[in-house]
């Protein structure tokens, strides 16, 4: 594969100037430089090509993962984190890169008019290279936006499972949100935690803030029934709406185990004459 | 050889079980249980599992038949203090145990068993 030679890197560097004022006015005409400000653009672009420049004069090839791209790889991931910072989608944060090509190849081209070879093999050389600065950028953009996604996930499984006790030996789940197995597995944990902590006999699942029901939701709601049931405790599951209890008996799911109840308060009422009278009951 | 104690309650009979239940120590309380329950003419058998925290499908058939047993020979039997880890171990093997009466400790288990002879 030929190297890029002396000759381009020179054209870049002469033409400095021009190359940055027409990659701004490039960043500006598709609107990349929202929220930023000028000074700070300025800034960015120049100092970019600066590493560029560094870059090629090191002579690492036209590979990204050369010792000689340390400083552009530094670069690019830190524009990227604050790109996603700034609110930038991934089409913004990667047009800074390619906005660059447009002005760079009209460069080249006028540099190496008289010899079409040249010119082919050099642009197809810079090309390359300016796509995997490309592929970088928005890989490391990726993985930042998703260690947020990650994070939040891990929180809203935490916040959503709160155990409250409702009475003397009658605790209560509100759930909120789809069930999936990761979910159902912590809230049947913390829950069979509490009632082994707090001695309750009668646990009330209220799915009000579960919006579907489906064959998997069902059986997770049917295993976390069966484990309470299992340790000596007994289950009411409240809050089925009608179209809910459309769906469970349509879909032919089998509740026939369950204790059911449309609302919380009658499943508590129901909670409360369990145990402020029969202690125990057939189960 | 190592055996579970089977303690006497009056009319009740009460196992706890304390150490790691292997197969062998399963089957031998089985038939000791059988065996007492016959002898007294007990009512209820109480089986205290609360300082079990690993079961297998070996364990968990066993509590099942050991109930059945029972009801055969006119004793009621009751498990309690089953742990939230061995519950849930319990449903995933599938093994929810129909017909085994349960309850969260041993007094209120006992609690439960007094009543239900009460009404018969």
């Amino acid at each position: 594969m030929a190297a890029l030679q002396g000759s381009t890197l020179d054209a870049i560097n002469s033409n400095q100037e021009q190359l940055l004022e027409q990659w701004i006015a490039s960043l500006e005409a598709n609107g990349a430089t929202r929220n930023l400000k000028e000074q700070v653009l300025k800034q960015e672009t120049r100092e970019f090509l600066q590493l560029l420049s560094e870059g090629l004069q090191s002579g690492s090839g036209n590979s990204l993962a050369g010792a000689g791209w340390d400083a552009v790889r530094r670069f690019l991931e830190k524009l990227s984190s604050t790109r996603a910072q700034l609110g930038h989608d991934s089409h913004q944060t990667v047009y800074f890169i390619f906005a660059l090509k447009g002005p760079l190849f009209a460069l080249l081209q006028a540099h190496y008019r008289d010899d079409p070879a040249t010119l082919a093999e050099q642009l197809w050389l810079i090309s390359e290279l300016l796509d995997s600065m490309g592929m970088h950028t928005i890989r490391t953009y990726q993985a930042s936006r998703e260690t947020v996604i990650r994070r939040q996930q891990e929180e809203l499984l935490e916040l959503s499972t709160p155990v409250v006790k409702l009475w003397d030996g009658v605790l209560a789940l509100p759930l909120i949100g789809t069930l999936d197995s990761q979910r159902s597995q912590t809230v049947m944990e913390s829950l069979l935690q509490r009632i082994v902590d707090t001695g309750s006999e009668i646990a009330i699942i209220d799915i009000t803030g579960v919006p579907t029901v489906d064959t998997l939701v069902a059986q997770h709601l049917l295993k976390t029934v069966t484990a309470i049931r299992l340790m000596g405790a007994d289950c009411i599951i409240s809050g089925i709406r009608p179209q809910i209890a459309q769906t469970i008996v349509h879909l032919g799911l089998d509740l026939g185990t369950l204790t059911t109840k449309a609302n919380l308060s009658d499943a508590l009422k129901l909670a409360l004459t369990r145990v402020g009278g029969d202690l125990g009951q057939r189960v | 050889m190592e055996r579970i104690p089977i303690l006497q309650m009056g009319e009740f009979l009460l196992v706890t079980i304390q150490v790691d239940m292997h197969d062998q120590l399963a089957l031998t309380l089985q038939e000791d249980l059988t065996e007492r329950i016959s002898r007294i003419s007990a009512r209820g058998v109480l089986i205290d599992i609360s300082a079990l925290d690993m079961v297998d499908s070996f364990i968990g058939r066993m509590i099942a038949s050991i109930s059945g047993l029972s009801r055969i020979l006119d004793a009621e039997t009751m498990v309690v203090g089953m742990q939230p880890a061995v519950a849930i171990t319990l449903v995933e093997l599938g093994l929810t145990l129909p017909g085994v009466s349960t309850a969260l400790n041993v007094e209120r288990g006992m609690q439960v068993l007094r009543q239900r002879l009460e009404r018969t």
